[in-house]
């Protein structure tokens, strides 16, 4: 029975998983909703004192990784090895594009005395504060999801190159795939929430 | 049948041997015991812990410790009761060892993830024990860590909700593995009628645990969070809500509860038809209501906070929610009584703790309407009475549901018999136990005595006494189950492969079974509970 490989029945895991994890950042958005409704004047204020166009720049940089991941997976199905490889490193590439923009953004907001527990924060209006620790909270935790998925793509990545995912298997790199387009959607909810609200 | 070689002497992967044969093994049912061991260790724990707080209140003041040992001595006694006992009890030992041959095949879907699934579950183990030890000790807060007290309190929380989290995370691949192993590993000729009902409460469980756990995950990360970083999103002073932390504390963990009830209803559905010769009543009806639980559980979370400031509808609409989940509830303890009904009984100790799960669930499940209704709640919201139900559903329910498995399925996964009196004398013990603890809690709860405290005024001394003695008495008698089967150890009585009369596959396999679980291919039956074959075999020749 376990001699050949039931892929459909991985894949119904993987997905599974991935529903467990929308749930996860579920649970983010109720306080967002609970807090957007009652404070919305704060949260239109604070999304403007966000950078635009670097949050613009990031959704771009996911959507095209997204589809280079989707490439790869085509590609090693058509045995192109060489191929499959430069997608991957394009869309670990990307990944880390998205953590260095993440990274000037954050720290300008630290600049401005703009973090958790801040005294520009506590001292303010508390819708603010809801609005940037929630900011601060979702974004951390997206991106410590777009660095596990990175971490996944990087192991499929070494796993291409040793042949151990090919045509005829390559579960480890689908899922590897799916998972990074859990993380490009959750960025999807994310980024009209908190840069684009009102 | 032939004789075949049990698992035991069968380690997989084939390479190893002695200690790794079962620390790196993919055998559901070797992990099925390692569980069985580790949660037994767990149980008996916090049963020690629970017995030590209701020593200290027997006699006003302070008896055995003072109030901050009391504090996180309750709060150890629930964290461990909740994530290292019930909510992995049944799944984790008896669904890990049965569903696989209920379903006929030869392990779970995912056997590596099994296996990382334990290891998480005893880190989860490790970390509670180490929040003893380091930072303030363990947490004082309760096992639903509410804020604002979880966030300011000295306490080692933070470790503790991450020991929490790890457990959550345990339960929430097992039950993936489940779900995709009902799916794709079913035997061909088994449709999803013909699926015996401790797998189908199982399946129910499962996506339960995936709908439900990510929740409590996320809150227990915002709890570490708001202790390090103090963003401040439940602090009223920085625009914050503690009433949202209580709300998506419940949204978890009160679909929770029917994790840890549901899997109990599953073993007393086999049970019972078992030992009454006959087919189960309302199988269908059985099979939806769990479904419907799982539905209908995950919709009433808010009844936990009539009193924490909601407006009128949502109270009345939650409370309407709450009666709703009654019904499925009431379908299966109709549906075994219906069972039983002009069957032909055969008394055994998996029967008794059954029949004693019947009626302390019931008492449990009317109790938990006192409390759903919105009315009452008011009355005795926080006090013993809560106390007492819910321990006449977890424990009374699971718990005994729990023995009642044990004893079920004890010969299966040892291949011996146990003492039969003895195991009747302890099961009596601990109700006759369990009545006298609880009863007195749900009238001390009438009386206005709130749950959780130190000391009490002289009015309820003599409840709280009666209360002592009753849990002594239980203790014993569970520990008399406990002995009487450890030492089939040493008699080694050999059970045969049957020896209830039960008709679903894993009683068609050798006791204990194989590697690969059945040594010749399984025959599924048309309905997984006709017993006429069962009925003519004991009239031809009386057991």
């Amino acid at each position: 029975m376990s001699s050949r490989v039931d892929t459909t029945g991985i894949k119904i895991g993987m997905w599974i998983f991935l529903y467990s994890e929308i749930i996860l950042f579920g649970g983010l958005f109720v306080l967002y909703a609970v807090y957007f409704y009652r404070y919305p004047e704060f949260f239109a204020e604070g999304g403007k004192e966000l950078d635009r166009v670097i949050g613009s720049v990031n959704t771009i940089v996911l959507l095209v990784s997204s589809f280079s991941v989707a490439a790869s997976i085509t590609a090693i199905q058509l045995k192109k090895k060489k191929t499959t490889v430069a997608l991957l490193i394009f869309s670990l590439a990307c990944g880390a594009i998205f953590l260095i923009n993440k990274y000037f953004e954050w720290g300008a907001k630290f600049h401005h005395d703009i973090y958790p527990n801040s005294e520009r924060l506590v001292d303010g209006e508390p819708g603010l504060n809801i609005f940037f620790g929630l900011y601060y909270v979702i974004t951390g935790l997206h991106g410590l999801h777009v660095i596990i998925g990175m971490t996944l793509l990087a192991i499929s990545l070494v796993l291409v190159l040793q042949n151990k995912i090919h045509a005829e298997r390559f579960s480890m790199l689908d899922n590897s795939g799916l998972y990074w387009h859990l993380v490009d959607l959750i960025w999807i909810f994310v980024f009209p929430l908190f840069y684009l609200v009102l | 049948m032939s004789e075949s070689i049990s698992f035991y002497n069968t380690p997989s992967p084939a390479h190893h041997t002695g200690i790794k044969a079962w620390l790196l093994t993919h055998d559901h049912k070797r992990l099925g015991l390692m569980y069985m061991w580790a949660v037994l260790f767990w149980f008996t724990v916090a049963m020690v812990l629970g017995l030590l707080i209701r020593t200290e209140l027997m006699a006003a003041g302070k008896t055995l410790m003072n109030a901050d040992v009391y504090n996180a001595m309750f709060t150890m006694h629930g964290v461990i009761m909740i994530f290292l006992f019930i909510i992995p009890a049944i799944p984790a030992i008896f669904g890990n060892f049965f569903l696989p041959i209920q379903i006929g095949t030869d392990d779970v879907f995912f056997p590596r993830l099994n296996l990382f699934s334990w290891y998480l579950y005893m880190f989860g183990g490790v970390l509670a024990i180490l929040s003893l030890f380091t930072g303030g000790g363990f947490a004082d807060t309760g096992w639903t860590f509410y804020v604002p007290f979880s966030i300011s309190t000295e306490r080692n929380v933070s470790m503790t909700v991450s020991a929490a989290f790890i457990l959550g995370m345990s339960s929430m691949l097992t039950g993936l593995n489940f779900v995709t192993t009902v799916h794709r590993m079913r035997d061909k000729a088994m449709g999803w009628m013909q699926i015996p009902l401790f797998t189908w409460s199982l399946y129910a469980t499962a996506w339960v645990q995936i709908l439900a756990t990510p929740v409590i995950s996320i809150t227990l990360v915002l709890v570490v969070i708001e202790r390090f970083l103090s963003v401040g999103l439940f602090d009223p002073d920085k625009g914050g809500d503690p009433v949202l932390y209580q709300h998506l504390f419940w949204m978890y963990s009160h679909p929770a509860v029917y994790i840890m009830i549901l899997p109990g209803m599953g073993v007393i559905s086999e049970i019972i038809p078992v030992f009454s010769r006959k087919a189960i009543f309302g199988y269908k009806a059985i099979a939806a209501s769990s479904m419907a639980i799982a539905i209908a559980g995950s919709l009433v979370w808010a009844h936990h906070m009539y009193t924490s400031g909601m407006s009128d509808v949502s109270v009345f609409v939650f409370s309407l929610l709450t009666f709703l989940v009654a019904v499925p509830s009431a379908v299966k303890v109709f549906s075994w009584v219906a069972t039983m009904y002009k069957g032909s009984i055969e008394m055994s100790p998996p029967l008794l703790l059954s029949l004693m799960f019947i009626y302390l669930f019931s008492v449990g499940g009317l109790t938990g309407l006192v409390l759903g209704a919105a009315g009452p709640d008011i009355h005795v919201h926080d006090t013993y009475f809560v106390v007492a139900h819910f321990h006449f559903v977890m424990f009374g329910g699971t718990g005994f549901a729990f023995f009642a498995a044990l004893h079920f399925w004890w010969p299966k996964m040892f291949g011996i018999m146990y003492d039969f009196k003895k195991a009747y004398v302890g099961a009596v013990l601990a109700c006759v136990g369990f009545l006298f603890h609880y009863v007195p809690m749900l009238i001390l709860g009438m009386q206005g005595m709130p749950r959780r405290y130190y000391d009490y005024l002289p009015q309820y001394e003599g409840g709280n006494f009666s209360a002592g003695i009753g849990g002594y008495v239980m203790v014993f008698g569970i520990a008399l189950m406990f002995y009487n089967l450890a030492i089939s150890f040493k008699s080694r009585v050999k059970a045969p492969v049957d020896p209830w009369g039960g008709t679903t596959l894993e009683w068609s396999v050798p006791s204990p079974p194989p590697l690969l679980n059945f040594a010749e291919k399984p025959k599924v039956p048309a309905y997984p509970y006709d017993f006429s074959e069962v009925l003519a075999r004991s009239e031809h020749k009386p057991r």
